[in-house]
């Protein structure tokens, strides 16, 4: 601490407003850094985390567990730097971007061309969106396998979907922003799908009276079709809407971690000896005498205070290395990336002629093969399907066991790669059925909507991977064994669709072996 | 015989509601009832009232331009004009399944985005569409060009008489 000169009466107010002048640097540091070294004690350790408002979102203390590489892999790291690289190089975008239909297109072209580092910050934008739409995806299954949303973490799964689900839509709405031919029909095909419960209701007749699909398309586009309207719409979600709600969540997520007693993780055992960090330890009894539970200090059964010290370490300075790590590699990846491949910018949008193929971005190009099937159910029910089965999953698998390890509970391996097998069988078997000999409308030209809607190769695949779950639930007489079957088998068949219509679909959406021989016009 | 104040609190005879908690709980739902207001008011307002695109509804000539059998193309707009012996049609080359815009083939019109194929009349032949292609309904302006509709719908085979 400085040493200030205390106010007295034999100096003069000219004195000692000098003297504060001289010692200003060092007053000032003094302000900022206010241990004014690196943290020598234990204590100083810990005040070096709870004395720093972005420091005291973690505990003082990190269970060793926590810290392993290979529990986490880093991936709810990697996802929220990544949003931190995207918040920033998009506000960089925006001071050049102007959301009008006859600027949009110009604007991008000068960011790519001729503003300074402005193609560079757009890949970096582009390439730390595809990282954490992928971060996301993985560190969900990641949660899922290690069984880390059993309670007390049921909310913060529920969290965890909602943020799966804005940064999809960050993403979506980001697509549109350039106005080019993929970012138009991209949207028209997306703002479409928000209007296919028409399908239904055209197909019962009772669209005049009842037309929520017209309802959702409006509220997106503004309009009929994709304009004015839609792109300011899109800009307003996209850079202030969604990235709010999105830090708001983010805060919760967080905030729950804390609360729910760190992320997931087997219970120590409670006294005598037990190997830590590869060699044999004293464990000590847990304090049984203090119930911080009953102080609403922290959630489940034995939280972290009420331990002895061994599974932990100071979070300062091991946890906040690891997190910088993890900094670094996403940074670094990133900036590779984006040194070496640009963000596509395709010709001004063209309402009159499609991309052909119009390929939604990767991450959607599962679902759009499902919408090539029908529109209502690959685009709306589906994905429905999915994220509220997502949502229930902590709370029809009640049972408490195998947190915190990957494939912990007794069988969940075996059932894991059956269900892989499984979903792999039937998804590349529907597709090369379908491929091959095409659906009901090939075979009844006259058949009614309703048909198509209900029997179609993505209902079938639900039918067969919620089949083969129940199969699961009986035979292993295990809740969460079927849901390992019911996450595995969605997984695969995202995985494959994803990559069947990346890769196989061509123009006018045919089967190709591959790109290289779609006909050239 | 039981005083009042001792009979067990039931179903039948509930416990007494004290003037505090009625209170307190009408202030509480006449909170919630105002938010609940509130938000209706502030979500009606993304809803556009009107459409403020662009007027979908487009001249495209005189009757005479479009001769017996032809069809001319209106790509910008949309749609294609024919005649044939009980007079004129529009349809729409928008796809019924996810609005792209369809190409012109052989064999009528095929969607690049899906796979949707269509004949001539705009019947569904093959994919996902869930629609024929709408037939436009079209009127004739005071100048004498014929106007069609984009957005209005008439049944198939509705031709406009010349």
């Amino acid at each position: 601490m400085a040493t200030t000169a205390p106010p007295s009466e034999t100096i003069s107010a000219t004195q000692e407003f000098l003297s504060n002048l001289r010692q200003l640097p060092r007053n000032l540091k003094d302000a900022w850094f206010r241990l004014g070294r690196v943290p020598g004690s234990e204590r100083e350790e810990s005040q070096a985390t709870f004395h720093n408002l972005f420091l005291h979102l973690h505990s003082v203390r990190v269970h060793r567990r926590t810290l392993s590489p290979s529990l986490t892999l880093g991936l709810g790291l990697i996802a929220t730097f990544s949003f931190v690289v995207l918040v920033i190089t998009g506000l960089l975008l925006m001071i050049y971007y102007k959301p009008s239909t006859a600027l949009a297109y110009p604007s991008m072209k000068d960011i790519h061309y001729v503003v300074a580092t402005g193609r560079f910050i757009r890949n970096l934008h582009r390439w730390a969106a595809h990282i954490m739409v992928i971060a996301v995806f993985a560190h969900m299954a990641r949660v899922f396998f290690t069984a880390s949303y059993k309670r007390p973490r049921e909310f913060n799964w529920l969290v965890g979907l909602g943020l799966l689900v804005l940064t999809l839509a960050l993403s979506f709405t980001g697509y549109l922003l350039p106005y080019d031919q993929l970012a138009y029909w991209a949207t028209t095909i997306g703002a479409n799908i928000a209007n296919s419960p028409r399908e239904l209701t055209d197909a019962l007749g009772i669209t005049p009276y009842f037309d929520p699909g017209g309802l959702q398309k409006r509220l997106l586009l503004g309009a009929q079709t994709v304009g004015e309207d839609s792109l300011i719409r899109f800009y307003v979600l996209h850079v202030f809407l969604l990235p709010l709600l999105l830090v708001i969540l983010l805060s919760v997520h967080f905030w729950r971690i804390r609360k729910d007693g760190g992320l997931a993780r087997p219970e120590d055992p409670a006294g005598g000896w037990a190997e830590w960090g590869g060699k044999m330890q004293r464990v000590f009894e847990p304090l049984a005498t203090k119930t911080y539970g009953l102080m609403a200090v922290v959630r489940g059964r034995r939280p972290p205070v009420n331990r002895g010290p061994e599974g932990t370490v100071m979070s300062w300075p091991h946890l906040f290395w690891a997190e910088l790590a993890v900094f670094m590699l996403t940074i670094a990846i990133t900036l590779v990336l984006s040194f070496y491949i640009d963000a596509p910018l395709k010709e001004l949008a063209n309402p009159a002629v499609p991309e052909n193929p119009a390929k939604a971005p990767w991450y959607f190009l599962g679902l759009q093969e499902l919408v090539s099937y029908s529109a209502f159910m690959g685009g709306l029910v589906i994905p429905s399907i999915a994220v509220i089965g997502l949502a229930l999953i902590p709370f029809l698998d009640r049972r408490p066991g195998g947190e915190g390890v990957w494939f912990g509970t007794p069988g969940e391996r075996t059932v894991a790669w059956q269900s892989l097998l499984f979903g792999l069988a039937s998804t590349v078997g529907m597709l090369a059925f379908t491929v091959n000999f095409g659906w009901l409308r090939n075979w009844f030209p006259e058949i009614h909507q309703l048909w198509i809607i209900a029997i179609n190769p993505g209902s079938i695949l639900v039918v067969l991977f919620a089949g083969w779950s129940l199969w699961v639930l009986r035979r292993r007489n295990s809740v969460r064994l079927a849901a390992v079957a019911l996450f595995t088998c969605f997984l695969v068949g995202f995985v494959v669709l994803t990559y069947f219509a990346t890769v196989h679909r061509g123009p006018n959406w045919q089967f190709y072996w591959w790109p290289s021989q779609w006909p050239v016009h | 015989m039981p005083d009042a104040n001792d009979v067990k609190p039931s179903r039948l005879a509930p416990p007494p509601v004290t003037r505090r908690s009625f209170l307190s709980l009408s202030a509480l739902v006449s909170f919630l009832a105002a938010m609940g207001t509130a938000l209706a008011g502030v979500l009606r307002l993304p809803k556009p009232t009107v459409e403020p695109g662009p007027v979908r509804r487009y001249k495209v000539g005189h009757p005479e331009q479009f001769p017996l059998g032809a069809e001319t193309l209106f790509a910008e707009e949309n749609f294609v004009v024919r005649r044939d012996a009980a007079g004129i049609y529009a349809i729409a080359t928008t796809c019924t399944h996810l609005g792209c815009a369809v190409a012109r083939t052989s064999e009528g019109f095929a969607c690049p985005c899906h796979g949707s194929k269509f004949a001539d009349n705009g019947r569904v032949l093959a994919g996902p569409a869930p629609r024929p292609l709408p037939w436009l309904e079209i009127s004739r302006a005071a100048d004498g060009q014929l106007v069609v509709y984009v957005d209005r719908e008439v049944p198939p085979g509705t031709h406009f008489p010349v």
